[in-house]
């Protein structure tokens, strides 16, 4: 999850409405951080909570923002949470300004955490997950499949569309000039059939932060929910989002772009994506191998509708370097590699915030419209 | 450039690699027609550790091809970081089908593909792409295999897991260990400190038949044979040993070396520890 600070939003019932009641607004949890290149929205309907209570309708929506570190020190240990809490109430106190956490657990032992909070701006990235032209989707256990081959220190992964419509995950690594130990390069093929949904066309491709996406994963698949993935061309953000009923999240991340490139050279091509490896160079006579290969392949108790020959990603895409931007916000990571090059940054998604009209329009803002926007 | 591809139908290979990269953090495979061997041959100020693991290609792949550099050097020598290797193979633990492929994608690497189980119809392909430096032939003579020398002793090991939890122990008392053994079975662990001396006596471990008739004959069968040893080495070896071996003999030479020689079913592996000097 990336670090920093959540921005709560507790929306209250619409203004000036009569007629039936109306919902009162779901409660947001937001953050963004530090170098801009991730941003996180949860929307928990009130329906989530047993007991909701929004500001009472008239009032503004209650806005701010807390220390992550210190929300997180609350439900410190989930085991325990798990095993001792019964209840959880969570109020915000305006008058003391503070964020009341208040665990209630067994044998009438009482937590309270008392959490000051600061007024905030609002906090919202302009995305719509309908403009991008990729779509995919699938349970959340496929791909968390998907991701156990990778080493849990990686930090950037390529993400594509290879030929016959396989979904391929690459690790990516920043290709250093004289480096006398060079990485381990991991890859993974996934059939088309285990998504749910595929709309990307084939050399689609973008690369994006593995850590960030594990958080979000690993929550999808203890909620035992599908992930979407938006995308669009490399550099421009991309939208990762879990939805049920009761709770709406999203995951914007920036994706590495064309330009982050510095200096092309040929060793910098990034070697295409495939679902298989085929060596490339002339040393190899390469048919031969080819068809050495499949020969292989069928006797080893295979179909014969593997994937064919690989294809080069999208023409123009070279890799820009690890930004490795994550390096202020991974004092809660365990390993990071040694001698990484200097920290350089993802361009930041171009959002910032919003001043709020001090009267909350009653319209939906952005992040809502995807709700109705009804997809799937 | 030479090429070689095997294709592994069990995945045993799993704890081989993982049980190297305890013991060397960067090591040599050489590969040649009937054998794979991994080589750690340190020389470092003559102080350094050997080994040598040796499996017979046969009883683990199905298929297997390979090409060296000319008839009469008909071997390939690869340095690799194990724990890529061993972290590859991890993968291949539910594999339908493994590849082991040298390819050359801008550097050399030894590429593996492994087809996993999936329950949808379509498989799932994973590849490893671990990059390896190709070891030139005029280096090949410093990764041949150690000649076994001739040793005072000879003994089987004791369980190894115990030993290792005795040697963990020990270990926060001293920097050296003393290891002695004699023809009678019995083998000694010691350390000896300015506070303290502990030593853990084995009995009954039995001794493998002696090559040579005449060294045993004037040997005095309680006489121990001894060499001191730096501790972190015998505990790193003792600790990529996860399942106990099929046959697990240490061979002293006194104040020289110890070597270890284990079996785990169709795997060898030499460990030779010097003296400390």
């Amino acid at each position: 999850m990336p670090s920093g600070i959540a921005v709560c939003r507790v929306f209250p019932a619409a203004r000036g409405q009569s007629g039936p009641c109306s919902l009162p607004r779901p409660l947001s949890l937001r953050t963004v951080n530090s170098s801009r290149s991730a941003y996180a929205c949860f929307l928990f309907a009130p329906l989530f909570f047993q007991q909701y209570q929004a500001a009472a309708p008239g009032q503004e929506a209650l806005r701010c923002k807390i220390l992550m570190k210190s929300f997180l020190a609350a439900f410190r240990s989930l085991a325990m949470v798990e095993k001792s809490v019964e209840k959880c109430c969570i109020s915000l106190n305006g008058r003391s300004s503070r964020l009341v956490v208040q665990l209630h657990c067994r044998y009438g032992v009482r937590k309270t955490h008392n959490l000051s909070f600061q007024d905030c701006e609002s906090l919202q990235a302009i995305f719509d997950p309908a403009l991008c032209s990729h779509v995919l989707r699938a349970p959340a256990r496929v791909l968390g499949e998907a991701v156990l081959p990778f080493p849990p220190a990686l930090a950037e992964v390529t993400l594509g569309i290879g030929c016959g419509r396989r979904v391929i995950l690459r690790s990516y690594q920043e290709e250093e000039a004289d480096s006398s130990v060079r990485a381990m390069v991991t890859e993974m093929s996934i059939g088309e059939e285990d998504f749910q949904q595929l709309q990307a066309q084939e050399g689609a491709a973008i690369t994006f932060c593995l850590k960030e996406f594990r958080g979000l994963l690993s929550f999808a698949e203890s909620a035992n929910l599908s992930l979407s993935i938006h995308f669009d061309a490399p550099g421009r953000p991309a939208i990762f989002a879990v939805k049920d009923t009761l709770l709406d999240g999203h995951f914007v991340l920036a994706t590495m772009s064309e330009s982050d490139l510095h200096s092309p050279a040929p060793h910098r091509l990034v070697p295409p994506l495939q679902a298989h490896s085929t060596p490339h160079l002339d040393d190899f006579a390469n048919d031969d191998i080819d068809s050495y290969m499949i020969a292989m392949e069928t006797t080893v108790d295979s179909e014969g509708s593997r994937a064919g020959p690989s294809i080069p990603l999208s023409p123009g895409l070279r890799p820009p370097c690890s930004p490795g931007p994550y390096s202020e916000d991974n004092d809660a990571e365990p390993s990071t590699e040694p001698g990484t090059p200097p920290p350089k940054k993802f361009r930041s998604l171009f959002f910032g915030s919003i001043l709020a009209p001090a009267h909350s329009p009653p319209g939906p803002s952005p992040v809502l419209a995807e709700d109705s926007e009804g997809e799937g | 450039f030479l090429f070689q591809e095997k294709i592994i139908t069990a995945s045993f290979y799993n704890w081989v690699s993982a049980m190297v990269a305890k013991l060397a953090k960067i090591c040599t495979l050489r590969i040649s027609p009937q054998t794979l061997n991994f080589i750690l041959s340190d020389k470092v100020a003559g102080g350094g550790v050997s080994m040598w693991c040796e499996l017979e290609q046969e009883n683990f792949f199905s298929e297997f091809q390979m090409e060296g550099v000319s008839a009469e050097n008909n071997a390939i020598y690869l340095e690799l970081t194990s724990e890529n290797l061993s972290r590859a193979l991890k993968t291949a633990q539910n594999a339908r089908a493994l590849k082991v492929k040298l390819t050359n994608k801008h550097f050399p690497c030894l590429t593996v593909s492994i087809e996993l189980l999936s329950v949808s119809s379509s498989s799932r392909i994973v590849t490893h792409d671990i990059p390896v430096k190709v070891i030139p032939r005029k280096l090949w003579k410093d990764l041949q295999e150690p000649t076994v020398p001739n040793s005072d002793v000879s003994i089987y090991l004791p369980v190894l897991k115990t030993m290792k939890s005795i040697v963990e122990k020990m270990r926060n008392l001293s920097s050296h260990l003393i290891i002695e053994a004699n023809l009678s079975g019995d083998l000694n662990l010691k350390i000896e400190t300015e506070l303290v001396c502990v030593t853990t006596h084995f009995k009954d471990l039995g001794n493998p038949p002696l090559a040579s008739e005449d060294a045993s004959q004037d040997r005095d069968p309680e006489q121990m044979a001894e060499v001191r040893i730096d501790i972190r080495k015998l505990l790193q070896f003792l600790a990529g040993q996860q399942v106990n071996p099929t046959r697990a003999v240490c061979n002293i030479v006194s104040n020289k070396l110890v070597h270890f020689d284990l079996l785990h079913e169709d795997v060898s592996l030499q460990y030779f520890i010097p003296a400390f000097s």
